[in-house]
Parts: C-alpha cells; structure tokens; sequence
C-alpha cells in the first residue's frame, strides 16, 4: 500500500504537476491568441440575436379559443 | 420497442414487490413500495396506450415540455425546502417543537439533511437542469438530442428526491453530508445524471452555432464534474440487497477526505460552476446586452475549474488530516477567490451603460443582487477557509451564515430571477402578472438574508469566542450549555429572517399561478433558425 502512494505521489508531484500547469497556462494564452477578438464578440452578441417567431408549433395549453390558437390559425 | 419498455416495467415492478416483502429494514420496503407503483403505474399507462398513434414531434421547435415541469418543480421543492429550513430553525430556538409523537422521525437529526437537499438538490437541481436544457437548446439552435430522453431525466429525477427525502426520515442514510442517500438511489441517480449528460452534450453535438457559448461550458463542467463526485464519494458495497445498509469502500482520514472532496465540489461544481452557466445566459439576456467580457469568461471559467477541485481540505483543518493536505486546501481556497470575482465583475459590469435598469427592472434587481452576495460568500469562503480564521469559526453558526448568503442569496436569487425571466416566455405571456409582486419578494428576500446572516455572524463569533474564553488558571470559563442559551435571541432573528425569505418565495409563487393561468396573450415560440 505505502509502494501504491508511493508511486502515485511521485507522479502527482511531477508530470500530472506540469501537465495539469501546462494545460491551464495553455488555454489562457490560447484565449489570448490573434483573432480571438472578433471570434469572442461573435459568441457574446449570438444569444441576443433576434428570437420572434418565424412560425408557431404549438399552444402550450389545449385551450380552443384562446388568443394563441386564434394566431395559431390566422398563420394557417 | 414498445414491448422491451413493457417487459422492463413489468420486471421491475415485480422485482420491488418482492423487495417490499422482503426488506430487512422499514426504509428499504417503503422505496420498494414507491418503485412498485410507479413501475406498475407505468406499466399499464404504456399498456393502454399500445394501440394509440404516437404524437408526432415537430424536430425543428425546441422541446420546452420539461423545461416547464422543471420551472413548477423548481418553485415547488423551493417552498417545501424553506419551509422545512424555516421550521428547524425554530426548532432549535424552542427544542419543543421536536414533539414527542414525532420523535425519530421529525427531529432536528432527521429533518436537517431533508432541508439540505431539499434546497440544493431538489430546488436547486430542479432549476439547473431546467435552465441548462433552456439555455442549451436557444444557444445550440437545436431541440434536445434523445426524443424524451429529457423527460426521463426530469421525472427520474423526481423519483430520486423523493427516494433520498423518505430515506431520510425514516433514517436510511449513510451519514455522509450532502450525500446521504443510500446506495440503490445513489445508482438510481447515477443512470439518471448520465442520460441528462448525453441529452446535454447530444444537443451541443447538433449545434447550429459555430461556437459554443459560455454558459453551456460552465453547464457541461457541472454536469460532468457532479458525476464523478457523485460516483467516487459513494462507492460502497451493500449489505444485503434487500437491504438499505452499505459499507463504505474509504474509511478513516481517507474517507473523511473524498467526503468533503466531494462535498466542497459539490459546493463549487453544482452550487458555483452550475449557477454561473445561468448568471451567463439570462443576466446579458435580461439586460439586453452582451456580457462585458468574453475573454474574461473564458479565463475565470478555467480558473475556476482548475481550483476549486482542490479546495476541499479547508473543511478538515486541525483533524487527522495531514498539515500539507490542509495548507494545500487554504492556499488553493485563497486563489480561488480571483476567479470567483472574475464572474461578479463580469455579471456585474454587463451592466454597464445600463445601470438604470436596476431601479426600473425588479429582475435585474434579482441578478444584481444575487451577484453581490456571490462576491461576498466568495471573498468570506476564503477568508474562513486560513486555517487561523477557521479555528474561531469551525463548528459555529458562522459557517452557517457563511453558507446561507451564498446559498440565499446567490443561488436563491438568481434562481427566482430565472424563474421570472422564464415563466412568461414559456407559457406565451406577454409579462409576469404582477411587476410589483417581484418587488416584493426581491425585498422580502433580502431582508430575510440580512436577519439570517447577520444574526449568523454574531452567534457564531460569540460561540466562538466563549469556547475558548479562559480564566487567570487557564480553566475555560463556560459550558457548552452556557454557549447556547446565549445564543437563543439570535436563533429567533435567525428563524424570523427564514420567514420572510419563505414568504418571499409565496408571493412568487402566487405570482407564477397567476401568469400561468392568465388569459394567452401570444403563442409560444418556434424554433428560430441558427444564423
């Protein structure tokens, strides 16, 4: 068992210590990169972009005369 | 198909019944009682409608079915989570409200972890998974990957809450905070969580946006993250099968270890990483502006994961833990506090040019507000978290306070802010019923988190301070007994602020009855188009 912990703190102390460093270092400077500007101002404005409906599934409630199955018909 | 699912209901029900008969404890035959019935329900439900022609769904409209069972259910366990926070607190101000008629099942030990997961799991859960499926499908421009695999996820989901909160008073637990719930629901919950990270990562895969927006990392983190926590912390063997007992596979240090591991994670994963998937979706999309800043996201979400999963050692300073372990556990703590800040600013700055909306827009109020006290936890969680610091608040109703404006303030907040955003637009109203109402609740709420904080903080100073108060020969001054009748005006503040907050959350449910059962004002949405 002490062999196992070891072994494994060994390897926690070294390589997993620089891969995980490296990685994390990576992806910051990777967010930095040339470019990245436009692509992140893209992804920011996409959630705002316009939702109206281009057309009607459904009514969420089974109701027959209400003011959504009335457009839901006029659409029809 | 249709006959597989039969045959599978059928076993399954047969299998419980058995179980029912059988159990070895009262805990084990009640689940085994419940999975009958709903197995059997199931089962002549598909049974009766073989014959029928299976509703055709549109592939290209957003599938919103669970998403509002999840914002009912939210609001829901929500009321049954404060209520019973609310009533504990009130039993620990006057222990007669532990009743004799009630006793082992209804005290303070039973109802506790009940409340807990009522909060974070039931309320909270309930609102993450039905944000993350929201939020994936608008950003993904894509319905949800897995035809109704969502609902299972949903009512699956449901069955667990009500397996673990039954478990628990009738004492099936296995003694592990935030993970109590014995081993046949952990694996129920395991097959749950796996098919609610395929519909997530199924309807990112099919995506018709080039990127992948933020919000939808921070969700996949949680969900991702949750899983492993939820496997490893409960890895035990069962005594019997027809049994609730389990042996844990840890024991010791080690055990005490992956326990709070998991349960800082849990904090940092569900609680944190979860919440900020939804601070990024709906407070730009509430403000009507983009987030302030992209880069900056990208940045304190990795940050954020890279720390957090170290964090956990804080809770077991000056125990069996080795020293390296809990400095390891203060340090990364510490750090942690730059990105969790990174997220405030980011939500908060989002407001930029915009800060009048605040005084004119109750939901924005929400978000801010609900920001503010996420700085606040955060920058209180790494201060407690010195091993200094912490040998005044450990075991003190500090800690309490401490996890009370966090989860209050930041996770309940946000969430009603979510709910509010959510509840007209996915039963096609124009608006919620009432605009003052939200007001209300926001300042029911803020108020109820100030009595519970602050009353918090003086008790848990105080107790502190009186147990480790000593005299000229060094004998302690006071008695564990003397600590808690001193805290008894600050337990009725604490358990006052727990009933405004409570009859915040009535207001907005009245207020969601009300939209809902309102007259149509537009239809619902269709699938808009990915450009």
């Amino acid at each position: 068992m002490t062999h196992t912990y070891s072994i494994l703190r060994e390897f926690a102390d070294s390589w997993a210590l620089i891969a995980l460093t490296a990685t994390f270092v990576g992806v910051i400077l990777w967010a930095f990169r040339p470019g990245s500007r436009t692509i992140h101002d893209a992804a920011a404005a996409s959630i705002l972009r316009d939702e109206t409906p281009r057309g009607i599934a459904a009514c969420p409630n089974a109701c027959p005369d209400c003011t959504c199955a009335s457009l839901l018909e006029k659409l029809r | 198909m249709e006959y597989l699912k039969l045959v599978i209901l059928a076993l399954v029900a047969l299998f419980a019944a058995i179980a029912a008969d059988w159990g070895r404890d009262l805990a084990y035959s009640v689940h085994a009682v419940i999975v009958t019935f709903v197995a059997g329900g199931l089962f002549l439900w598909e049974l009766r409608r073989m014959d029928l022609p299976r509703t055709a769904h549109d592939p290209s409209a957003y599938l919103d079915g669970p998403i509002r069972a999840s914002v009912i259910a939210t609001a829901f366990w929500g009321i049954a989570g404060f209520l019973v926070g609310t009533f504990i607190a009130f039993q620990l101000a006057f222990p007669e409200l532990n009743f004799d008629w009630s006793e082992g099942y209804a005290n303070f030990g039973r109802l506790r972890p009940l409340h807990t997961s009522a909060v974070i799991f039931a309320f909270g859960g309930n609102a993450l998974i039905g944000t993350s499926l929201y939020v994936v499908q608008r950003t993904s421009g894509a319905r949800l990957w897995g035809g109704n695999a969502a609902w299972f996820v949903f009512w699956g989901y449901q069955l667990f809450i009500v397996l673990a909160a039954t478990g628990y008073l009738l004492g099936s637990t296995q003694s592990k905070e935030y993970a109590e719930p014995e081993w046949y629901v952990d694996i129920w919950l395991t097959i749950v969580w796996l098919v609610y990270l395929a519909v997530f990562l199924g309807t990112i895969l099919k995506r018709r946006e080039p990127h992948i927006y933020v919000a939808n990392w921070f969700f996949l983190a949680f969900i991702v993250t949750v899983a492993m926590l939820h496997v490893v912390n409960n890895l035990s063997i069962p005594v019997s099968i027809w049994g609730s007992k389990s042996v844990q596979v840890f024991a010791g240090v080690q055990d005490a270890m992956t326990q709070w591991w998991y349960g800082h994670n849990a904090v940092g994963f569900f609680l944190t990483a979860g919440f900020l998937g939804m601070m990024y979706y709906f407070v730009p999309k509430q403000a009507g502006r983009p987030i302030y800043s992209y880069k900056l996201s990208i940045i304190h979400f990795w940050a954020l994961i890279f720390l957090y999963i170290w964090a956990g050692p804080h809770h077991l300073h000056y125990t069996a833990l080795p020293d390296w372990a809990s400095t390891l556990g203060m340090v990364f703590s510490i750090m942690l506090w730059m990105p969790s800040w990174g997220g405030m600013i980011n939500g908060l700055m989002t407001l930029e040019g915009a800060w009048d909306k605040i005084r004119t827009d109750p939901i924005i109020r929400m978000f801010v507000a609900s920001l503010a006290f996420y700085g606040m936890s955060t920058f209180e969680g790494p201060m407690m978290s010195i091993r200094a610091v912490n040998s005044l608040s450990h075991y003190t109703d500090w800690t309490i306070g401490h996890v009370h404006s966090g989860a209050l303030g930041w996770n309940g907040l946000i969430t009603f802010a979510c709910l509010y955003f959510l509840t007209p637009r996915l039963w096609g109203r124009a608006q919620m019923h009432s605009m003052a109402a939200i007001n209300l609740h926001f300042w029911l709420a803020t108020v109820g988190i100030v009595f519970y904080a602050a009353s918090m903080w003086v008790t848990g100073i105080m107790e502190g301070l009186m147990w480790r108060e000593v005299d000229a020969n060094g004998f302690l001054v006071n008695s564990f007994a003397d600590t808690v009748a001193a805290k008894f005006p600050m337990y009725v503040v604490r358990g006052l602020g727990g009933v405004l907050y409570l009859t915040g959350a009535l207001v907005m449910v009245w207020n969601m009855w009300m939209t809902i059962r309102a007259p149509q004002s537009r239809p619902a949405t269709a699938l808009v188009p990915a450009e």
